[in-house]
């Protein structure tokens, strides 16, 4: 039995409704993600990368158009169920990680279990585990404000991850880190995609980062201007050998 | 998210501002120990006047002019000790009434003076009224017949006078008269911190020549047993009524008496915790206030939920239950403080009071319902915050 693509957008819309004015964000964007997939979005500032992100991430519906998410219309779906969609089909990382400062690495990762009604015991272990999976096994007690940019940024990554997702969305997320921790994150992010075959759907204005991606969407004023993957439909993945780190396999019995 | 992880979440946000939960919760503390001990006063007064109404015994009949519970200027008693024997013949029994004129006067002894009640009484006082004597002997039939000029102290005023020394068969000045002290009553004890021994007892005959009158306050009578005193205090009041057609009198019993104190006194009660309720209310609206101020600081720890898949209800349910845990804990800790409160009260100052076992548990069902109901407004907010928006927040 074929399942449906990660994420099908068909003439997606998004205006925001100022009273004075209408803000068409995104003006018609279609869009397939397949599972293992590994894109990087790229544009100008203003463009709808973001309003993109949010709606593949289920934080946000299409004013017209459709968009499937796990093969689910979101326009069809509560609240309620949006919310559980984004829990367990989508793992979010930020340019601002957006950890919790008080709590510690461990309690940060195990927080989409929490959502999820997985049992304490069981989202402490799984929540190690990721923690593992981005090289932090040494620091699971410690809080964010005790870690680096980098650090900050796997645990987030482990955290999208705990939950064993479909889509990892990431939106800008090497902005605020340097060069050499920038680097060791998208390092991380390849490797992912690569072991557990989750698809990447990453936003950059790093054009060495999108380099690296095996798939580049070029976004202009709410559209689509350029889709790699419409011209070269068939990439095979470029696993980094030289790291043998591994999450739980979450695609593979997807793939 | 079950509800106990939701309370854990909540205790983890509570403790990480730690200072700022306990001044959230000062309002509700004392309000929470304003009510308990305001509560542990009415009771303990209630209990300390029931207990000396109570100590006069469920018999005892009160009988004055004017109509108890009316108001207006106290009625001046036209009654004489003529009436006694009519109320005697009601009772059927001479020993079981008494009568009673009373006036404030100093009372001298050498050169020790004190401001004191003088009641002016007769022989059948201590058994109607249940007074034992300390020392020495009470007034005599003889001694009211011939109108002697004998006195019995109450065991303050013979302190306050003759100090450690046995005042029986000294001299005491009253109104210009001097007086043989013949005996001295047993104490009673303090009401309000007002001593209640603080009188002298003379023939009530003496009294009404040294002051002039020939009138009685009151007759205090005592029924032969407690189911029988409605029916006396009836055939007492008409018997009066017959003498006097025209003066309002009053047979007053020891359950009256017990009804009226218990009705000021819930009322005062009620009154002055509804006083110190007002305070939990203004802690109710604290909390409210600093939850909105919380959810305003951690909207985007909101979105995150969100966004990691909290549902409306889970992030309200968060915000419910922090409101909830402050309003409960702040209410345990005036609990605490107010039963203490109480307990330092009863023991070091003249103020009674005794906890009521209710008190703590509906102050702390109240301080936890102010929680719910202060705490569903800032939860609602923070349970709808839109996760786009809420993301982007700085
Ligand atoms: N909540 C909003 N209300 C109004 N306009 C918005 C809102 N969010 C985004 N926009 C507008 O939509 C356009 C796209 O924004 P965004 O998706 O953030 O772009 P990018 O991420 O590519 O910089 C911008 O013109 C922005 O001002
Ligand atoms: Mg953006």
């Amino acid at each position: 039995m074929s399942r449906a693509p990660a994420i099908e957008a068909v003439d997606v819309r998004r205006s925001y409704d100022l009273g004075a004015e209408q803000v068409h964000a995104l003006r018609g964007v279609s869009f397939t993600v397949s599972d293992g997939e590994y894109a990087a979005i790229i544009g100008p500032s203003g463009s709808g990368k973001s309003t993109l992100m949010h709606l593949l991430g289920c934080l946000d519906r299409p004013t017209s158009g459709t968009l499937r998410v796990d093969g689910r219309d979101v326009a069809a779906l509560s609240d309620a169920e949006l919310a559980r969609l984004r829990n367990e089909a989508i793992g979010f990382v930020f340019q601002a990680f957006q950890l919790l400062s008080r709590s510690s690495a461990l309690d940060n990762v195990a927080l989409p279990l929490l959502y999820r009604g997985v049992p304490r015991a069981e989202r402490r272990e799984r929540a190690e585990a990721a923690l593992r999976a981005v090289n932090l096994g040494h620091r699971l007690g410690h809080r964010p404000t005790q870690m680096s940019g980098g650090e900050q940024q796997r645990v987030a990554i482990a955290r999208a991850l705990v939950g064993e997702p479909r889509i990892l969305l990431a939106d800008e997320p090497t902005g605020n880190l340097d060069s050499r921790n920038g680097a060791e994150v998208m390092r991380i992010l390849e490797e992912l995609n690569a072991v557990s075959g989750v698809a990447v759907v990453l936003v950059t204005h790093d054009a060495e980062v999108a380099a690296r991606a095996r798939r580049q969407v070029r976004v202009r004023d709410g559209l689509v201007e350029l889709d790699t993957a419409a011209a070269n439909p068939a990439q095979e993945p470029v696993p980094d050998p030289a790291r043998g780190g591994r999450v739980a396999a979450a695609g593979e019995e997807r793939a | 998210m079950k509800g106990w992880e939701a309370f854990r979440v909540a205790l983890d946000a509570l403790r990480a501002n730690r200072l700022r939960s306990l001044l959230t919760m000062l309002g509700v503390i004392i309000g929470v120990a304003a009510v308990v001990v305001v509560v542990s006063i009415g009771a303990g007064a209630r209990e300390q006047i029931e207990s000396q109404v109570e100590g006069l015994g469920s018999n005892l009949i009160l009988v004055v002019p004017g109509e108890a519970g009316q108001r207006g200027a106290p009625t001046v008693s036209r009654m004489t000790l003529a009436d006694e024997q009519l109320l005697e013949r009601v009772v059927g029994d001479p020993a079981a009434v008494t009568a009673r004129l009373s006036s404030g006067e100093r009372i001298r002894a050498g050169a020790a003076s004190a401001f004191t009640t003088v009641h002016g009484a007769d022989a059948d006082m201590p058994r109607v009224f249940d007074r034992p004597l300390a020392d020495g002997s009470y007034l005599t039939a003889t001694d009211v017949d011939t109108r002697r000029r004998v006195a019995v102290l109450g065991s303050r005023t013979a302190e306050q006078l003759f100090a450690d020394a046995d005042p029986v068969g000294r001299q005491v000045t009253v109104g210009g008269t001097r007086f043989r002290v013949i005996g001295v009553l047993a104490e009673q004890g303090e009401s309000f911190g007002v001593s209640q021994d603080d009188e002298v007892h003379i023939p009530i005959t003496t009294a009404q020549r040294i002051l002039g009158v020939d009138r009685v306050d009151a007759f205090a009578v005592r029924a032969p047993n407690s189911e029988v005193v409605p029916a006396v205090s009836r055939q007492l009041h008409a018997a009066l009524k017959e003498r006097y057609p025209d003066q309002p009198f009053s047979a007053i019993t020891q359950t009256q008496i017990l009804g009226v104190i218990g009705n000021i006194l819930g009322l005062l009660t009620s009154v002055l915790a509804a006083i110190a309720g007002i305070s939990l209310l203004v802690g109710g609206v604290g909390v409210s206030n600093i939850m909105l101020v919380s959810v305003r600081e951690r909207t985007k720890e909101i979105g995150l939920r969100k966004a990691l898949g909290a549902r409306q209800r889970d992030v309200l349910a968060q915000f419910l239950v922090e409101a909830v845990l402050l309003t409960t804990i702040g209410g345990v800790l005036g609990i605490l403080i107010g039963v203490v409160g109480s307990v330092l009260l009863d023991r070091f100052s003249p103020l009674p009071a005794a906890v009521e076992w209710w008190s703590p548990v509906v102050a702390f069902a109240v301080s936890a319902a102010v929680g719910v109901f202060f705490g569903v407004f800032p939860a609602r907010r923070a349970g709808r915050l839109d996760p786009v928006v809420a993301l982007r927040t700085e």
